[in-house]
C-alpha cells in the first residue's frame, strides 16, 4: 500500500485513518438509512415487477397455446378416427355385402337339405312285419287233443308253410333294412354339406363380430375425443410423438439411401453438364444436377403416392376426378421409371469413368500395377450399381409416406414443445422476479448489519428517552419483553 | 451425412434465388511447367516425366496444363512443348491427358542440352500463358537447378508480373560449387524467392523430394 494515498487522513497511522473513515462512513450510512432502504426496495420492485409481469404473460400465453394445441389435436384426432371409422364401416359393409348377401340362398339350401334329410329319415322308419292271420288257427289246432295222424299231417303242412313264409319274411325284412341302410348312407353328403355350411356361416359371423368389435373400439375412442377427455388427449399426443419419431427414423434411412443415390450419379453427371462449373466455391454444377434428379424422383414419388391416394398432402390432387387422377398416376409412374432407367445408365457410366481413370493413372504410374482379374466377378459391382441405380428411385418414392406423417405430427410435437418452452421461460422469469425481490430484502438487512452500531445507539437513546417521559410505560415494556 | 445434404440443399436454394446462375469466379487450375534443358541438368529431364504424370493424374476436367523447356532464350511460344485445357467431360479429359503424356514423353526422350538457361524468360512466358487461361489458381512449376545463365545480348533484368501466381521450384539440385560452399545454394534460392515475391507471386516454394509432389498444390 502506498504511503501517499489521498484517503489516508493520518498518513503515519493507516489504522487510525481507516477507523476515522469507518466512523464517518457509518454516520453517513446511518443518515441515509431510510432513503437507502427505499432505494433498495424500489430496485427490487423495478427488477421484480417486469419479470413477474413477463412471467404472468408467458403463463397466459402458454395456457392459450396449450388450449389451441388441445383444440387442434382433438380436431385432428377426431378427423383421423372419423376417417378410420368410415373406412371400417365401408369394409364392414363390403364384408356384409360379400358374405351375407348370399345368406337367403344359403338358408334355402340348408332348409332344402334338412327337409330332404327329414323325408329320408321318415323313410328309414322300421315297419314290423304284420303278424300272420294263421297264427290263431295254428294255436287252435295245437289245442286239439285228438285226431292223431290227420292233425299231425296238418301241423306238418302248416310247419312247412310257416317255415317257407318265415324265410320269405326274413328275406324281405333284410331287403327292407338294406334299403334303409342305403338311404341312411345317402344322408352323409347332406350332413357334411349342412355341417360345412353351418361352419362357414359361423366363421363369417365371427369375422363380422370381430370387425364390429374394432368399430366399437374406434367408436369409444371417437366418443372420448368428442368428450375432450384428458385420456384421449394424452393418447393422441403420445401417438403423435411416436409417429414423429418413427417418421424421423424412416427419413434418416431414406436420407442414407438418397446419399448413396447421389454418390452413384454425381460423377457421371459431370459427363453431362461438365465438371468445370461451380455454383459455390465447393459445389459443382454436376453435383447440384445429381441432387436435382434425386429431388425430382422424390417429387414424382410424392405425386404417385398422392395419385394412389396413399398420402393426402395436396388437396388439389385429392379432389381430382378419378380419370384425371389415374392419368396423373401413370404420368408420375412413367417419369419415375424413366428416371430410374437414366440412373441405371448413369451408374454404368460411373463405373466406366472410374475404370478409365484407373487405367490412366495406372499408365501414368512409374511402377506398373498388376491388372485386376477381368471375369464375371469383376462385373458384379457394375451390375450391383446399375441395380441400385434402378431400385433407389422407387425406394425414394415411398419417402412421401413418412414425410406426410412427419408434417402432420410435427404440428402437435412442435406445439407441445413450444408450450413447454414458454412455460419453462415463465418459470425462469418468476424465479428471477422472486430472487430480485428477496435480494432487495437481503440487501436491506445487510445494510442494517453494517450500521448496527449507530442503530444500537439509536435504540438505546430512544429507550432512555422513553423511560424519562413515561417510566410506567417503560416498566410495561420491560415486563412485556421479559 | 444429413448435414452435408442439408448444406447442399441450402446452397441449391440460395443459388436458385440469387440473381446469377453460378459462381462467376473460376475454380479451374492452370499449371505451367518449365523444364530446364541446359547443360548437365538436361540429364535430369527424365525425372520431369514423373512431375508431368503427377500433374496429369491430379488435374481435373476444365484445368489447363502446359509444359515448356528452358533454353538460352525462353520467352517464346515455340518453347511450349505441349499445352491443353482439359475438356469438362471426364472421358474426353482422360483422352487428352493420354495424348499429352505421349507428346511430352516423346520430347523428354529426345531432349538436347542448351547452352544458356533463361529462367526469367520462361517465367515471363508462363505468366502470360497462365493469365490468358483465366484460371482461378495459377502455378508455375520450375524444374531446374535455378542457376540462370544468360548471354550478353539478352535482356532479362526487367520487372516481372507474377501477381496471384504460385511459383514452385522442383528438384533444385546442388551444383558442384554448392557442395563447396552451401551458402551459394541457399543464396541462390533466397535471391529467387526475393525476386519472385517482389514480382507479386502469391507463394514461393521449393520441393526437392519428388515423392512429396502432393505439396505442389497444398496451401501454406
Amino acid at each position: 500500500m502506498s504511503e501517499n494515498q489521498p484517503w489516508m487522513l493520518f498518513p503515519d497511522n493507516p489504522a487510525l485513518s481507516v477507523f476515522v473513515l469507518a466512523i464517518v462512513a457509518l454516520v453517513f450510512l446511518y443518515a441515509a438509512r431510510r432513503p437507502m432502504h427505499e432505494l433498495l426496495r424500489a430496485l427490487g420492485a423495478l427488477l421484480g415487477g417486469p419479470l413477474r409481469l413477463g412471467a404472468r404473460w408467458l403463463v397466459t400465453t402458454a395456457e392459450q397455446m396449450k388450449e389451441r394445441n388441445r383444440a387442434v389435436l382433438l380436431a385432428h384426432g377426431r378427423h383421423e378416427v372419423g376417417q378410420r371409422i368410415e373406412r371400417e364401416f365401408e369394409r364392414l359393409g363390403a364384408v356384409v355385402r360379400r358374405d351375407l348377401q348370399g345368406y337367403p340362398t344359403l338358408q334355402r339350401k340348408l332348409l332344402d337339405e334338412i327337409t330332404r334329410i327329414e323325408e329320408d329319415y321318415k323313410k328309414c322308419g322300421e315297419v314290423p312285419p304284420p303278424p300272420p292271420d294263421w297264427v290263431e288257427a295254428v294255436t287252435a289246432m295245437a289245442e286239439v287233443k285228438t285226431g292223431g295222424e290227420i292233425v299231425q299231417r296238418i301241423l306238418e303242412e302248416i310247419k312247412t308253410s310257416i317255415g317257407r313264409i318265415h324265410d320269405k319274411a326274413i328275406s324281405e325284412y333284410r331287403k327292407s333294412y338294406e334299403s334303409r341302410h342305403k338311404i341312411l348312407e345317402s344322408f352323409m353328403p347332406f350332413w357334411r354339406s349342412v355341417d360345412r355350411n353351418i361352419a362357414e356361416v359361423n366363421k363369417k359371423l365371427g369375422d363380422l363380430q370381430e370387425s364390429a368389435k374394432g368399430v366399437d373400439a374406434l367408436m369409444a375412442k371417437y366418443e372420448a375425443i368428442n368428450a375432450k377427455t384428458d385420456k384421449a388427449q394424452h393418447a393422441l399426443t403420445v401417438s403423435a410423438f411416436t409417429q414423429f419419431a418413427i417418421a424421423l427414423l424412416v427419413m434418416a434411412v431414406a436420407a442414407g439411401g438418397a446419399f448413396i443415390n447421389y454418390k452413384l450419379i454425381a460423377l457421371p453427371m459431370s459427363e453431362m453438364v461438365g465438371a468445370g462449373d461451380y455454383l459455390t466455391a465447393s459445389l459443382r454444377t454436376s453435383e447440384v444436377a445429381a441432387l436435382v434428379i434425386i429431388f425430382v424422383e422424390a417429387s414424382m414419388g410424392l405425386f404417385l403416392m398422392e395419385a394412389l391416394r396413399i398420402t393426402h398432402l395436396f388437396p388439389r390432387i385429392a379432389t381430382l376426378s378419378d380419370h384425371m387422377r389415374r392419368r396423373m398416376m401413370w404420368i408420375a409412374l412413367v417419369l419415375l421409371v424413366t428416371l430410374a432407367g437414366v440412373e441405371a445408365a448413369l451408374a454404368l457410366m460411373r463405373d466406366m469413368l472410374i475404370a478409365d481413370k484407373q487405367a490412366l493413372i495406372q499408365s501414368l504410374a512409374t511402377v506398373q500395377q498388376a491388372a485386376p482379374a477381368d471375369g464375371w466377378v469383376g462385373k458384379i459391382p457394375t451390375a450391383g450399381q446399375m441395380l441400385l441405380g434402378f431400385i433407389l428411385p422407387f425406394a425414394l418414392a415411398f419417402i412421401a409416406i413418412p414425410v406426410e406423417s412427419l408434417i402432420h405430427s410435427s404440428r402437435t410435437v412442435g406445439g407441445v414443445l413450444l408450450a413447454a418452452l414458454v412455460s419453462a421461460l415463465a418459470l425462469t422469469l418468476r424465479v428471477l422476479a422472486n430472487v430480485a425481490r428477496r435480494m432487495s430484502k437481503v440487501l436491506i438487512t445487510v445494510y442494517d448489519v453494517v450500521i448496527v452500531l449507530p442503530l444500537l445507539v439509536e435504540r438505546m437513546t430512544k429507550a432512555g428517552m422513553a423511560m424519562r417521559h413515561s417510566p410506567v410505560d417503560a416498566d410495561d415494556t420491560a415486563y412485556k419483553t421479559r | 451425412m444429413l448435414k452435408r445434404l442439408f448444406v447442399w440443399f441450402l446452397a441449391l436454394s440460395s443459388a436458385a434465388f440469387s440473381a446469377g446462375c453460378g459462381d462467376s469466379r473460376s475454380h479451374a487450375q492452370a499449371v505451367y511447367v518449365l523444364i530446364d534443358t541446359s547443360g548437365t541438368y538436361a540429364l535430369e529431364a527424365s525425372k520431369a516425366q514423373m512431375i508431368i504424370n503427377y500433374l496429369l493424374g491430379t488435374l481435373q476436367p476444365g484445368d489447363s496444363l502446359a509444359v515448356a523447356r528452358v533454353e538460352s532464350r525462353s520467352f517464346t511460344e515455340k518453347d511450349i512443348i505441349a499445352k491443353a485445357t482439359f475438356d469438362s467431360r471426364p472421358s474426353q479429359a482422360n483422352a487428352q491427358k493420354r495424348a499429352f503424356r505421349d507428346k511430352t514423353d516423346a520430347f523428354l526422350k529426345t531432349v538436347k542440352a542448351s547452352r544458356y538457361t533463361d529462367i526469367t524468360g520462361g517465367l515471363l512466358q508462363g505468366a502470360e500463358f497462365l493469365n490468358e487461361t483465366g484460371a482461378g489458381t495459377k502455378t508455375i512449376v520450375v524444374f531446374s537447378d535455378m542457376q540462370e545463365e544468360i548471354d550478353k545480348i539478352t535482356v532479362r533484368n526487367i520487372p516481372m508480373n507474377l501477381k496471384r501466381i504460385r511459383v514452385v521450384a522442383v528438384n533444385v539440385v546442388k551444383l558442384k560449387t554448392d557442395n563447396i560452399d552451401p551458402r551459394r545454394y541457399f543464396g541462390r534460392l533466397e535471391a529467387w524467392q526475393k525476386r519472385v515475391v517482389a514480382a507479386g507471386a502469391s507463394e514461393w516454394r521449393v520441393i526437392n523430394d519428388l515423392e512429396r509432389l502432393d505439396t505442389i498444390f497444398s496451401r501454406t
